[in-house]
């Protein structure tokens, strides 16, 4: 994939394009690697690279520095080609100390290039790390391109004179690896500098360093003869469209700004801050000249309350939080399906169970969602796919909750909420509006009167004359609402509710298949897979492989059209990263014997572990 | 429009038709025929007043309120009210609770919703037990009792409401009796009025669990030399004038002014003094002191909702009304050709 080509302005090194580039930056949790990778993303972006990332970062926000605990990545796969992952192995290493090539190396391509802050590896650095020897002396590393350089150093040399404190000059020498990538792969400068300058703006001398140091490791990349060859991957063909980078929280709370826009109710967020939800909130918050109202509450219990409160006034009531979270919220989510308000709530998974692994992704949720209630609580459960598709679902969610009446669990995970890919941005214009219809006629007005077709009530707001009423918790009535403990009034309210739901099944758009529509396998999934997936699919597809995908957007109620593509193909295989959760739905659903692909690492799929998983598969 | 249909509202407007199912002689009953009684006045139209309750006796209150209601779960309904509140301000919302539901399960909901200063009237029925779960130590049951729950004693000291709502930055506080309706509809009044979080505290007699709980100082032969009423700008006296309350180095101290045994100015009352006065106040209790009724607390400080319209405004006017194309395509966007 290789071509040589002379880049003017670096005449001194041969240039060679690449097709896709794998980076991790890593290092300890205070050396600012997410803020390094993002911004080498941005600017990755900016040049039309589709791209994906892959933020890895420690449950605490300062481990002892220097310790394998305290190590923070960030992997970012770019590439003049779609792109579907972070992907699998870096095959270039910026490792900040000895702790971060430690915990890091072994993911690392062979021969790949490590470029290692060799000012870090001191005696008692390689002591914290669990290091007996120096890797950059005993041999170990041999199997890479290794370019040691003194980062630490060459950032306070170029700094020496610009009047920082040593801390904040310590601070500055991740923009110096920042600046040594930007070379490396042939990218400008000036979208960080503007950038850097807008950061810092309260503090021009902060600004004024690390720009100086983003600029020294640049130049240290065009001048030093260690290097000699850059490298250049171009824009990616991607359709025709502007485009942003977008992360699944925001792309999240974008979409409710949408469904604001879009259904004409004001949309009330209540949350209550846990990761890795919180950006949502955070990226809400700011949209408050839009519809949008968003309410830090003083627990998850209360975020949710607040949120169904809400929706009982007219608004819709969302609530962003992770699998912790919903545990406590479950009680209210019960109420707010036997009042049959709409509610949105959005989980973004983690490592379970309890408090688990609050910064590392999973797919763990998923019979929480479906089955962690008491009683017969039947509710829509969807999942968005990536990071641009939770606008998406988002708004596929809100429009279910509306129309049915119903609160609905969206799923996403740590892994689509934090990384980022380019989005190619919708037309607002075309976005399809779903306002309600509030009823404000008192005629013949019952609490409890379904729509024929989606066996939805009528939602009315507090305020309407003539059409005061009590809802609550307790079993009521089938058609007036008023309390009711008859055991036949029971039975009914309880199969309504559950066909209610089952409806939702009716407007669900009918499966795409990935590869012929028959064959050995199928390969079902769920959730933030689905790049992991297509890749993996399409590569034993390029192999002569009978192998097709199918990914699923709506969990509850499944698709209709689901039980006869199951049925066309020998095998099915089911990834998850659970012990497989979707796997158990499927198999007592359908009677299919489902296979299983579990990994519960904390970590997405690899594409290649996959296809060598679902080679197992294939005879 | 509406101020034609308010005029016409009576008391039979706001029952509902659901049948009242708490326990005979239940205090209940007094505090919703007052509350019935009293809703007329405000001149609100029925449909922009929403009650909302948790669970236990107390909470089937929206039942048989013909306005809206929602009776939601076990200690919640401050959380779910403060949802209703701030995207509809222009409602009346009232939460009806009781001890166990706002003390116990609710109690972070609770101060939450006082710190906030919500603008919600919450009528807590304090009876002392648990009632819908037959008879088990509450939050506010004596040091001692025995209940269900404690066949021994409780060894749980009691949360004192007044207390506990002053110490959570309650900008509205005041206590009355089941067994002084006329009391409870000049505080019913006080509560609707007050803008933001409004806590009455009212002492309801449970009859099948707790009966006679409050009597000693209740009850109509009692009131007079066992309560002392807090009234606006007069002396804090009682017993027919014989005896007054002071307040010395922060502490309430009882003035003999009868007999001379204990002589001195009694405290001219003033619910918008620091708060101080009134923690002393809510922890005068029988039997060494007068209980207090009346307001202790009504200051004015800025409300939840209007702090968040004004915020909302505020950003509207920096940043523009909301156009979603033009956030969507904001930051950093290229485009592909
Ligand atoms: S149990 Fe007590 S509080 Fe409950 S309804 Fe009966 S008398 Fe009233």
């Amino acid at each position: 994939m290789e071509s040589v080509s002379t880049q003017p302005h670096h005449p001194a090194h041969k240039s060679h394009e690449l097709s896709a580039v794998t980076i991790r930056f890593c290092g300890d949790s205070g050396d600012g690697m997410q803020f390094t990778g993002s911004e080498f993303t941005r600017v990755s972006a900016l040049a039309g690279n589709d791209l994906q990332t892959l933020p890895d970062y420690p449950a605490e926000i300062r481990a002892p520095v220097g310790t394998l605990a305290g190590v923070s990545g960030f992997q970012v796969q770019f590439s003049s080609a779609p792109v579907f992952t972070p992907g699998d192995a870096p095959e270039v290493l910026v490792a900040m100390n000895p702790a971060a090539l430690k915990s890091n190396l072994a993911d690392l391509v062979r021969s790949g290039t490590l470029i290692l802050n060799s000012g870090a590896f001191t005696k008692q650095n390689l002591d914290k790390a669990g290091y007996t020897s120096n890797p950059m002396e005993d041999g170990s590393l041999a199997a890479y391109r290794v370019h040691a350089i003194d980062i630490s150093k060459l950032t306070a040399t170029a700094l020496a004179d610009t009047g920082l404190s040593a801390r904040e000059i310590a601070r500055a020498k991740n923009m110096f690896a920042l600046g040594l990538m930007l070379w490396m792969y042939s990218r400008p400068m000036e979208a960080t500098v503007k950038f850097l300058e807008q950061k810092f703006a309260k503090m021009p001398d902060v600004a004024a360093g690390n720009v100086k140091a983003l600029k020294a490791g640049y130049y240290f990349g065009e001048t030093a003869e260690i290097f000699t060859e850059t490298f250049v991957v171009r824009a990616a063909e991607l359709p025709k469209g502007t485009y942003r980078s977008i992360s699944g929280n925001e792309a999240t709370a974008l979409g409710l700004v949408a469904t604001s826009e879009l259904s004409g109710l004001k949309v009330f967020l209540g949350t209550y801050p846990i990761t890795p939800a919180s950006d949502i909130l955070h990226e809400l918050s700011k949209h408050r000249n839009f519809n949008v109202n968003t309410f830090q509450a003083e627990d998850e219990i209360a975020a949710v309350c607040a949120s169904l409160g809400a929706s009982f006034g007219g608004s819709l009531g969302v609530t962003s939080t992770s699998g912790p979270g919903v545990a406590l919220m479950q009680e209210t989510i019960s109420l707010a399906l036997t009042v049959e308000l709409p509610m949105l709530v959005i989980n973004v998974q983690r490592g379970g169970p309890s408090t688990g692994l609050p910064t590392k992704t999973e797919q763990a949720d998923l019979l929480q969602a479906i089955f962690g209630r008491n009683g017969e609580a039947p509710l829509p459960v969807l999942a968005a796919s990536g990071p641009a598709d939770c606008f998406d679902a988002v708004l596929e969610a809100a429009r279910v909750a509306i129309r049915h009446m119903t609160p609905v669990i969206l799923l996403t995970d740590g892994f689509i909420a934090n990384g980022q890919e380019p989005w190619k941005l919708p037309e607002a214009e075309q976005l399809a509006k779903f306002a309600p219809k509030f009823r404000t006629d008192p005629k013949d007005y019952h609490v409890y009167e379904r729509d024929p077709k989606t066996l939805a009530r009528a939602w009315v707001r507090p305020g309407t004359p003539g059409l005061e009423h009590r809802i609550g918790g307790l079993e009521k009535h089938k058609l007036t609402g008023n309390v009711s403990y008859d055991p036949d009034n029971h039975e009914e309210m309880v199969r309504t509710r559950a066909e209610k739901v089952a409806r939702v099944a009716d407007d669900i758009a009918p499966l795409s298949i990935l590869g012929p529509k028959s064959g050995d396998v199928l390969v079902l999934g769920w959730g933030s897979t689905c790049g992991a997936i297509q890749q993996a699919v399409q590569q034993l597809q390029a192999k002569g492989h009978s192998i097709s995908a199918v990914h699923l957007r709506h969990l509850n109620p499944l698709p209709k059209d689901l039980g006869e593509i199951l049925a066309r193909f020998k095998k099915v295989v089911i990834p998850e990263l659970n012990l497989g959760q979707l796997q158990m739905l499927v198999r007592a659903r359908y009677l299919v014997d489902a296979q299983g692909i579990h990994k519960i690492k904390g970590k997405p799929f690899r594409v290649s572990e996959l296809k060598s998983a679902l080679e197992g598969y294939l005879s | 429009m509406t101020e034609t249909v308010q005029s016409k509202l009576t008391r039979k407007d706001f029952q509902s038709d659901q049948e009242v199912r708490w326990c005979p002689g239940c205090g209940d009953y007094v505090i919703l025929a007052q509350v019935q009684k009293m809703m007329p006045e405000l001149g609100i139209a029925r449909e922009n007043i929403a009650f909302v309750s948790g669970i236990g006796c107390s909470s089937r209150f929206p039942y048989y309120m013909n306005t809206y209601g929602f009776h939601t779960i076990h200690g919640r309904a401050p959380a779910i009210a403060t949802g209703l509140k701030a995207s509809r301000p222009d409602l009346q919302v009232w939460v009806v609770t009781g001890d166990g539901d706002a003390l116990s399960i609710g109690g972070n909901h609770f101060i939450h919703v006082l710190r906030r200063n919500v603008d919600l009237k919450i009528l807590l029925f304090n009876n002392r037990i648990y009632g819908l779960t037959k008879g088990q130590a509450s939050p506010t049951s004596e040091l001692g009792k025995k209940a269900k729950s404690t066949p021994y004693g409780t060894i749980d000291a009691p949360f004192n409401p007044m207390h506990l709502a002053l110490g959570a930055g309650a900008t509205f506080v005041a206590r009355t009796s089941d067994a002084d309706p006329v009391h409870m509809t000049e505080m019913l009044r006080r509560v609707a009025q007050h803008k933001g979080s409004a806590f009455l505290e009212i002492l309801q007699n449970c009859v099948v669990f707790n009966d006679a709980a409050f009597e000693s100082f209740t009850a109509k032969d009692m009131r007079a030399s066992r309560q002392i009423y807090l009234e606006q700008g007069k002396p804090l006296v009682y017993a027919g004038g014989t005896k007054g309350l002071r307040l010395v180095d922060g502490h309430p101290e009882v003035l003999d002014l009868a007999s001379g045994k204990a002589p001195g100015e009694p405290m001219i009352w003033n619910e918008q003094a620091e708060v101080s006065a009134a923690f002393a106040l809510s922890t005068c209790a029988a039997p060494d002191f007068p209980e207090p009724v009346g307001v202790l607390r009504a200051v004015d400080a800025p409300v939840h909702h209007i702090l968040q319209e004004s915020q909302s405004d505020a950003v509207r006017k920096k940043l523009g009304a909301g156009n979603l194309a033009k956030l969507l395509t904001s930051g950093d966007t290229w485009t592909i050709s």
